[in-house]
């Protein structure tokens, strides 16, 4: 075929936003080097998903069979192996999703290649840009190898709106892999909620949010004044809660909540990507960091270089004057 | 049960990161290094696996002399014994060909168990366990924060998205990729630190695994990350900063 092959992943029965945008991101690429583009969506009852992407006039692949319905490593990587093999695309784009993470590199594997993962730009070449130290740089990478080309797109790097719908539906196929039960190595039980979700983070107008730079525990009312003068909702990213100084209802990041509020107040948070996922939404983000070349503060509107136990009671007695 | 744990060691979190003369990667003079973050919760699961179920923890690690270091406070906090796969071009192969070398260097202890972090905190690739469980062709599971012994394997839990978690069963050997968060940290003891000077660290150089370390993906250059936003950056002492953004957020933001 030697076109591109976009991986599709479906969610809540719907496609999801970030295979919208691994399409947008094959589109950039067939666009310099006029490859064509067909989806690929996983499974074994998915004419409705594959329906949605042909009506934007995208080619679609059904890769169906029974032991696709529910995802495992093993019978994604030896379905989609088996499909590459068979279409031989150049590149194959795929979002940069847990499921993907999973699999992808595996699969990339057992073709002899290197999956470019999280991907947040692509330029002429082609060059893959993706970020290193936890944000602070960006390294552009290149596949210098002879088969397809792998890359996993990051969430939010390219906008799905460009996916325009076409006048006709374009043309579903449906390719039967060859999987045995046996392959399956791992069963994966239900998917269930992590304990209860008391802090409604996703509808708060205001919200401050703590990490790394507090600590310890014992520093965290500092950052619950500067909340409560504010009105606002506490919030953490993941380090704060994995050490449990506040219950895992209170993450913002691709492993806890996505927030979009009117502010957001970052205190003592670099800003590694996990958690700009979460929170880069938000209309008004504000940083506060010791580091000025911490990452937070390329995305922030507002940002103060200074220790974070000196400027935060600073704010908060501002605050409450600026209130009165 | 057999654990081997992959670790890496990585510059340290707050340490200022520059980029050197060849633009190809970061200037390693007068940097520290410690252990990757969610390869110290892998570390930990392991250790409380051989509590729980006896057996033996060895780590390993490829890197130049320093990953020596790292080596030992692995042993410090527990680990038995290790493998120090001695390689001064690590950033020179790709995923694949630093997964090559580690399936190569655990290949012959014949585990139970690998497990290693999801992922690290300089390169990020978050691959290095998924491929090596291809190589070894073992079952695996990623994000991975809790993992109890069965009669006929193991069930993990694994983190999904968005506060989901699932639980898998999957028979042994197998590979497994560890999240942060899923238990405390410990820390070493004087004891435990005596205790690792004493312990085996094989060393064993890339050369003697013959791992292929042809790269089929390349980074070629390093830059800055381009601005997203336009920052206004509040000066001053921290009180004369307060009192600027709290003026911000009055009348540019209206959120007081």
């Amino acid at each position: 075929m030697s076109g591109i092959l976009v991986i599709f992943e479906p969610r809540a029965g719907r496609i999801s936003r970030i295979s919208w945008e691994a399409l947008a991101a094959g589109q950039k690429l067939a666009a310099a080097q006029s490859l064509t583009i067909t989806a690929a969506i996983l499974g074994s009852d998915t004419e409705s998903l594959a329906a949605e992407i042909a009506a934007k006039g995208v080619a679609v692949v059904r890769v169906d069979h029974p032991l696709l319905a529910q995802y495992t490593p093993d019978g994604f990587t030896a379905a989609l192996h088996q499909l590459i093999q068979s279409e031989t695309p150049t590149y194959v784009v795929l979002p940069h999703t847990y499921q993907v993470r999973d699999y992808a590199p595996a699969l990339a594997a057992r073709l002899g290649q290197v999956l470019i993962s999280d991907v947040v730009d692509i330029a002429p070449g082609p060059i893959f840009t993706r970020q290193l130290m936890q944000g602070r740089l960006n390294g552009n990478y290149r596949a210098t190898g002879t088969g397809p080309c792998l890359i996993s797109v990051q969430a939010g790097a390219f906008r799905a709106e460009s996916t325009e719908p076409a006048s006709t539906p374009a043309e579903i196929k449906t390719f039967t892999p060859t999987i045995d039960a046996a392959q399956i190595r791992t069963k994966p039980g239900e998917s269930f909620r992590g304990s209860s979700q008391s802090v409604d983070l996703g509808s708060a107008q205001l919200i401050v949010s703590v990490g790394r730079g507090i600590k310890e525990a014992e520093n965290l009312p500092i950052v619950q004044d500067l909340a409560t003068a504010l009105g606002a909702e506490l919030a953490a990213s993941r380090p704060i809660c994995d050490n449990g100084w506040l219950s895992m209802d209170h993450q913002v990041g691709s492993s806890g909540q996505t927030v979009s509020p009117k502010l957001y107040l970052a205190v003592g948070i670099s800003g590694a990507i996990q958690h700009l996922v979460g929170m880069k939404g938000s209309q008004c983000i504000v940083a506060i960091n010791k580091d000025p070349d911490a990452p937070i503060f390329e995305i922030a509107d507002y940002g103060i270089v200074g220790d974070l136990f000196e400027v935060v009671p600073a704010l908060t007695a501002a605050i409450k004057a600026a209130k009165n | 049960m057999k654990i081997i744990v992959a670790i890496k060691q990585v510059p340290e979190r707050d340490a200022q990161v520059r980029i050197n003369s060849s633009g190809k990667w970061i200037e390693e003079s007068g940097l520290q290094y410690a252990l990757n973050e969610s390869d110290a919760y892998a570390l930990e699961e392991a250790l409380q696996l051989k509590e729980k179920h006896n057996g033996e923890v060895i780590v390993v690690s490829a890197g130049p002399e320093r990953v020596g270091q790292t080596i030992r406070e692995a042993l410090a906090k527990g680990a038995d014994r290790a493998i120090h796969i001695d390689c001064d071009d690590l950033g020179n192969r790709d995923a694949l060909g630093v997964a090559r070398l580690l399936a190569a260097a655990i290949k012959p202890e014949s585990p139970d168990l690998v497990l290693t972090g999801l992922q690290s905190e300089d390169l990020g690739l978050g691959q290095t366990g998924v491929i090596v469980a291809e190589l070894l062709n073992l079952p695996h599971a990623s994000l991975i924060l809790h993992v109890e012994k069965t009669d006929t394997g193991l069930t993990v839990k694994r983190e999904l998205e968005e506060g989901w978690f699932q639980s898998i069963e999957l028979p042994t050997p197998a590979v497994l990729t560890i999240q942060s968060g899923g238990n405390k940290l410990r820390y070493a003891t004087l004891m435990g630190i005596k205790r690792a000077k004493t312990k085996e660290v094989r060393r064993v150089t890339a050369a003697e695994l013959a791992a292929d370390s042809t790269p089929v993906v390349v980074l070629d250059q390093i830059l800055l990350p381009h601005k997203q936003k336009s920052t206004q950056m509040l000066s001053g002492s921290p009180k004369e900063a307060a009192a600027a953004l709290a003026e911000k957020l009055k009348f540019e933001v209206r959120v007081l």
